[in-house]
């Protein structure tokens, strides 16, 4: 079976596979710049996955939603976020609720869950891409695993944009990617939701003096 | 001029001219009169699909039906008597000082842009399109809930982003799924996420996939209806943001999630053999339906426990789109009218009684029927309207639901009554010390606009008494669409 697979779509493999280990890395990562730097480093892996199955496939959108990609999650992003970390003086420290080998081992579970959930469809998928779907669910749980983890509002904003990268995995493994109009309104949305995040990030540290989440348990049901 | 251009392009325009000019004078007259134009371009547009059948607009990229421009009118109505409620509200605010000059500016345009993203919602026969309109409605809101920037405002409205984002994102792979679906019979075409080419194949789109995808696209929007267990948003929401935005997340954001689903809904049940979505739909409603009702009497915050009954309500209603059939699916659309226009004349009255009394606490809210009768009697009303009391058009939707739910489904009904009781002890037991008893108020410096309220009110006692032979037919019309 191995030696069926062509050149390209190992190439893509790896490429996601590549994906799947920086959403652990970024798991384990205390500091919120690296955590950022990591972050990129997945866009970038995901960019080139697009690129790859760009050129074998032949369809242009594909090349568009890699240049989205690298222009949005690799460039624009991590600099509004740098930047962010930078104004606001968030102390580098990343404090997760569990201890971060916890974490690990429930991530784990959590990549083996999601490759049973996308076995049935990967194998009717028809794309050279179709082995990445399970690893793109498995991306999108383990952001979502940093999100519930994690203390620092802006930590949970990479993890929700971690998430978006593991969709966009899944969108390009399943399908070769959404139609462009889609994918354009999909970008569009994600930018202006972290630009409002940003003005927001001012307003919780103006009433808070902090980004910790833990001022935010306040409004409870008695 | 195209009654549906304009419908979207005046609450753009006037969305971005709020945004420059919105610290003028003149700029709550300028929200009202969009709002206006935007609802006479609705009545439009209403008419002209009554008369004349779907229509296409942009190529095929947006498609009117019965079913949706029916929402269409009920989201450009309540956007109106919101837009018209809101100035004096607003400018009471303004005067107690918890609102700044520019903060109205950035209420007045992201109110315009809110609808605008929501009326593109309803209208797109993009699927694809339909996600980014739903998540662009969120993003429209986030800053109005914080509009206080209060620590509590800010606490709601990073939660509302953070679940609603997460929610979102589930329903965005439930999309990618569906289309994944759809290319293997569609092909490759930029055809394959729309609805009205999707609705001719849906026999023969793959039942696993579309089960997977179906299952996140109820848990991804279901998030924005306030579906149990992914509520927890929505009571912070409608309780720390001002007013008039609890009144249209609850009147009208609620059902545009609600129509996300629906129309998913209607791809599943030709995909999945047996009634599989109905089923989910069925779960997830009574589940919600109990939660809210017993978190219902827990409440101290009035418009928190409004916010509870919208939950309710929602739950209800996903209750009988599950069961489907006509007769349901009638009841389900009747009743989100209904509740559309009852819960915002409530938000409305209950967000004149807060500013006389300058508290959100119930026990503290005392007597508005002294200081103010029409409150009063508004906010009275309404909550008998609420709870479904003849001869309201709550009722007539209720009653249908239930009996519907006798006949098909007997093992619902002791669940269905239940919830219903428990909401009408909590909700009426609280309201009625807040209308009648003792009081010491004063008086506003700007007189509230009361009109709304009972003009609401109005409209769901005349539909409980008496629905015109048009509105049935225009009722039937969308059911059938359902399915």
């Amino acid at each position: 079976m191995s030696a069926s697979i062509p050149f390209s779509a190992q190439l893509i493999n790896l490429f996601a596979a590549v994906i799947l280990l920086l959403a652990f890395a970024m798991l384990a990562q205390r500091r919120l710049p690296q955590l950022i730097n990591l972050f990129a480093l997945q866009g970038g892996a995901l960019c080139l996955a697009t690129l790859v199955a760009a050129v074998t496939t032949g369809q242009v959108h594909l090349y568009y939603s890699a240049g989205l990609t690298l222009a949005l999650k690799v460039l624009l992003l991590p600099w509004i976020l740098h930047r962010l970390v930078r104004q606001l003086k968030v102390k580098g420290e990343v404090e997760a609720l569990i201890n971060i080998p916890t974490t690990m081992l429930v991530g784990i579970v959590l990549v083996m869950v999601a490759f049973n959930v996308a076995l049935p469809i990967s194998e009717l998928s028809h794309t050279i891409t179709r082995g990445t779907l399970g690893i793109a669910l498995a991306v999108v749980m383990l952001a979502f695993l940093m999100m519930i983890t994690r203390q620092k509002a802006i930590t949970q904003v990479v993890g929700f944009l971690s998430m978006e990268n593991g969709l966009f995995l899944a969108a390009t493994s399943a399908t070769y990617g959404m139609p462009m109009v889609v994918e354009l309104g999909i970008a569009l949305d994600v930018l202006i939701g972290v630009i409002i995040l940003g003005v927001f990030f001012f307003q919780i540290r103006d009433q808070f003096d902090s980004l910790d989440i833990r001022h935010m348990e306040r409004l409870k049901d008695n | 001029m195209d009654f549906f251009v304009l419908m979207l392009a005046i609450p753009l325009a006037s969305g971005a001219l709020l945004t420059v000019f919105g610290e003028r004078d003149w700029a709550p007259n300028l929200n009202i009169i969009a709002s206006l134009g935007t609802f006479l371009a609705a009545a439009g547009l209403t008419t002209e699909i009554v008369a004349n059948g779907p229509r296409f607009a942009f190529g095929e990229q947006f498609f009117i039906d019965s079913l949706n421009v029916f929402f269409v009118a009920l989201t450009a109505f309540v956007g109106l008597t919101t837009s018209i409620f809101s100035g004096p509200y607003m400018r009471n605010e303004a005067e107690h000082g918890r609102l700044s000059k520019p903060r109205l500016r950035l209420y007045k345009s992201m109110y315009q842009l809110f609808m605008f993203t929501m009326l593109a919602a309803l209208t797109t026969n993009n699927l694809g399109i339909l996600w980014v309109a739903m998540e662009a409605a969120t993003l429209t809101t986030v800053l109005l809930v914080s509009l206080y920037r209060t620590p509590a405002s800010l606490e709601a409205a990073w939660k509302y982003f953070i679940l609603c984002g997460v929610g979102i994102a589930q329903a965005l792979f439930g999309t990618i799924l569906l289309y994944f679906a759809a290319e293997r019979v569609l092909g490759e075409s930029g055809n394959a996420l729309l609805w009205t080419h999707l609705i001719d194949v849906k026999g023969q789109l793959e039942p696993t996939i579309m089960a997977l995808s179906f299952i996140f696209l109820l848990v991804g929007y279901g998030t924005k209806v306030g579906l149990a267990p992914l509520h927890n948003w929505l009571p912070d929401a409608h309780a720390e943001g001002p007013t008039p935005v609890s009144a249209v997340l609850s009147g009208l954001l609620l059902n545009v999630a609600l129509y996300a689903i629906l129309r998913c809904k209607v791809l599943a049940d030709g995909a999945i053999p047996g009634d599989f979505a109905g089923r989910l739909m069925i779960g997830f409603g009574l589940f919600t339906l109990l939660v809210a009702a017993f978190f219902l009497s827990r409440q101290k915050d009035v418009k928190r426990m409004f916010a509870y009954s919208s939950i309710e309500h929602m739950g209800l209603i996903t209750f009988a789109f599950g069961m489907g059939g006509p007769v349901a699916n009638f009841a389900g659309l009747l009743h989100m009218t209904m509740h559309s226009l009852t819960k915002s004349a409530i938000f409305f009255a209950v967000g004149h009684a807060t500013q006389k009394t300058g508290t959100q606490l119930m026990e503290n809210i005392r007597g508005l029927i002294k200081i103010n009768p029409l409150i009063g009697w508004g906010l009275m009303l309404g909550t008998l309207a609420i709870l479904g009391m003849p001869p309201f058009g709550v009722f007539a939707s209720e009653f249908m639901i239930l009996t519907h739910a006798m006949k098909h489904y007997p093992w619902a009904t002791p669940v269905l009554l239940l919830g219903l009781g428990v909401a009408f002890a909590a909700i009426f037991g609280k309201v009625q010390p807040m209308v009648f008893g003792e009081t010491e108020a004063k008086r506003l410096p700007h007189a509230p606009a009361i009109t709304p309220v009972f003009l609401h009110l109005g409209i769901v006692l005349m539909l409980g008494l008496y629905i015109p032979p048009y509105l049935t037919r225009w009722f039937h019309e969308a059911a059938r669409m359902l399915g």
